[in-house]
């Protein structure tokens, strides 16, 4: 039989005569009368063109940075993060409604601060959405299909990496935004909360970048959703709070030069010490202490290396998933 | 379509693919195989996406260790596992797989249409597929490998899990790819029969070797055989014995019983013999011969028929070959 691409005429009754003999065609024809006229159109072929590989992770970022908010999917699960994103947004508005009934001269909460205060909801929001856009992956096996078009494994890790890190910016860059604008609207000085919302922005980059990261790559490694939550929460919070608690001890027993270096220990603490070295924030560790010089250039070195290990770890998981 | 030239893979502890040579032109080709001949392994191979041990080949004219990319824009693939996340829709979900194949997004939804229409999924197309039966599920699969329209599509066991009903209607859809789509088809199962109504072509490979590799025609060719099936009177209680003394006065040469075909049903009833020639070219006049000496005997003649090789015996031929 030869193959026949030229489309059949939309007039022609009757079943084509590759259809007579399927058998797929016994359903149709069973089927409304009308969905029968509709399959004799015939197969189009497609000439178009063929975009390739950056378009295809450049689709698959949108994708999941949508999904990580729900958009595109069902109602249900756009209830989670719209709620998280309302929580996070909500103190913001008031801490400018506080400056403005006060007549404060600046806000309340530095914009990095804010951040940092944020961080409990900011873990729970990163929990639910990166195993949405990674472990669902892997759970329901659909990696093949990815891997089975034009794009690399690479490519994928880098669409669900940058997506995840721009979910996780909006979430906290937007915050900083109601401030900053709220606060030009009470009229604080104008620079001051340029810099400082500047700033800000620069911390929730550095914020995103990070601990997309870490929860990219635990998420990697299950495709359960339960686990992944779980583990993202584990991980995030329990050194923060861990060390921070060892830090207050260092505090009390005089052994405050080791509150910096304690420091190094969590995420948190990590980024908290960055902000408030570089950033001009006040730092959240016990005493307000602030790094030293050679102690701020540790902290960056560690950070630009985290972040390029757990990236590197996520290229490795996938070297091996799937297809 | 596909060349294939002493492709081998070896892990370390199996070797998958032993030095496969084989050519697949355009149209159905069935690849049949036992778990863990070799059947996913080539798959991969085929798409880029795993190394050859040794060996090449070459898809649609691109080589598979240098154009991998190449070659999955112009191909279709359908894994054998699930592979749908169940809280998006159909529509959605084969739309975005468009865009992962390159298309842009005003014609991956066209697509995206037309094909989920040629697979047979209508209205139920806009709910969340976790609700889907597995017919569905394969169809959307199918639908996916094909969205991009592909000049190829490789399909992994594309029946497994279906009801007999729901089997026949994939197996005249994976047709029609070929017959009205004009798209070639690399169809693999464990289930010979299925092959040998879709196919225009097999390929058998066991343990990574290649059995055999023709046209379906070949294998299902009439052999010189004729099986004659009659029944048992009062007169002759063993109906198939006087037939075979019979046959034997008239000149022709029934086989013996064979001891334990007697244990298979209907089989007693069942007398068999050479007719000589092959296919086609067979004398008219041992059918009447037949038909009258069933006649003269008064035995009821049940049914008479010239045997074709079934692809099943490609195996069986083997096995006794081995024991050989």
């Amino acid at each position: 039989m030869s193959p026949d691409r030229t489309p059949e005429h939309p007039t022609t009754t009757g079943p084509a005569p590759g259809q007579a003999t399927a058998p797929a065609h016994g359903r149709t024809a069973t089927a409304e009368r009308g969905q029968d006229v509709i399959h004799n159109i015939g197969y189009r072929g497609y000439e178009g063109p063929r975009l390739g590989r950056s378009y295809a992770r450049r689709a698959l970022f949108t994708q999941s940075l949508r999904g990580s908010y729900g958009l595109g999917r069902s109602a249900k699960s756009k209830v989670l993060p719209m709620l998280l994103f309302a929580t996070i947004c909500v103190p913001a508005a008031i801490l400018v409604a506080v400056a403005a009934l006060t007549k404060a001269k600046e806000l309340q909460v530095g914009y990095a601060e804010y951040v940092l205060l944020m961080q409990p909801l900011l873990g729970i929001y990163l929990a639910a959405a990166a195993p949405q856009a990674i472990s669902m992956d892997l759970r329901f096996k659909t990696t093949p299909l990815y891997f089975s078009r034009p794009m690399e494994r690479s490519d994928y890790v880098a669409a669900k990496y940058a997506a995840l890190s721009a979910a996780l910016f909006l979430f906290t860059a937007v915050p900083v935004l109601i401030m900053y604008v709220g606060a030009l609207l009470v009229k604080l000085d104008f620079s001051d909360q340029t810099k400082g919302a500047a700033q800000g922005i620069v911390f929730c980059a550095l914020f995103a970048l990070l601990h997309a990261a870490i929860a990219a790559w635990i998420a990697a490694l299950t495709p359960r959703r339960g686990f992944g939550v779980a583990a993202i929460i584990v991980a995030i919070t329990v050194p923060y709070f861990l060390v921070t608690a060892l830090q207050g001890i260092a505090l009390t027993s005089d052994n405050s030069s080791a509150i910096g270096w304690l420091g190094l220990g969590s995420p948190g603490t990590l980024l908290d010490g960055i902000q408030s070295r570089f950033l001009d924030g006040r730092s959240g560790f016990p005493d307000a202490q602030t790094l030293t010089g050679s102690q701020g250039a540790v902290y960056l070195a560690v950070f630009v290396a985290l972040v390029a290990c757990f990236y590197a770890l996520l290229l490795r998981r996938y070297r091996k998933a799937g297809l | 379509m596909i060349a294939i030239e002493s492709l081998s893979k070896r892990f370390p502890r199996v070797t998958a693919l032993d030095r496969l040579t084989v050519g697949i032109e355009p149209g159905v080709t069935g690849l049949v195989g036992a778990n863990g001949a070799g059947k996913s392994t080539l798959i991969k191979i085929l798409l880029g996406l795993s190394p050859a041990t040794e060996g090449s080949a070459t898809v649609l004219g691109m080589d598979v260790a240098t154009q991998g990319g190449a070659i999955r824009e112009r191909v279709g693939y359908m894994p054998e596992h699930d592979c749908l996340p169940p809280d998006v829709s159909a529509t959605e979900f084969v739309v975005h797989m468009a865009r992962m194949s390159g298309l842009p997004a005003t014609a991956a939804r066209e697509r995206t249409a037309d094909t989920l229409r040629h697979v047979g999924l209508y209205e139920e197309r806009y709910r969340p597929m976790g609700g889907y039966s597995t017919g569905m599920k394969q169809r959307v699969k199918l639908a996916q490998a094909l969205v991009h329209d592909p000049r190829l599509v490789l399909l992994d066991e594309p029946t497994n899990g279906l009801d007999p009903v729901g089997r026949d209607e994939m197996l005249g859809l994976i047709r029609r790819v070929h017959t009205d789509f004009g798209i070639s088809v690399l169809v693999t199962s464990h289930l010979l029969g299925e092959l040998e109504r879709t196919s225009d072509h097999i390929v058998v490979i066991d343990g990574g070797k290649l059995l055999r590799s023709s046209s379906t025609a070949d294998f299902t060719q009439r052999t010189a055989v004729l099986a004659v099936e009659v029944t048992d009177t009062d007169e002759h209680p063993d109906g198939t014995a006087a037939l075979r003394t019979a046959l034997r006065k008239a000149g022709l040469n029934p086989h013996e019983p064979a001891p334990d075909r007697a244990l298979a049903p209907g089989a007693g009833h069942l007398v068999t013999l050479d007719i000589g020639g092959e296919a086609g070219d067979t004398d008219e006049s041992v059918f009447d011969t037949v038909r009258d000496t069933a006649a003269d005997l008064g035995l009821g003649l049940v049914r008479m028929e010239q045997r074709r090789h079934q692809i099943s015996e490609v195996f069986t031929e083997r096995s006794a070959g081995d024991v050989a």
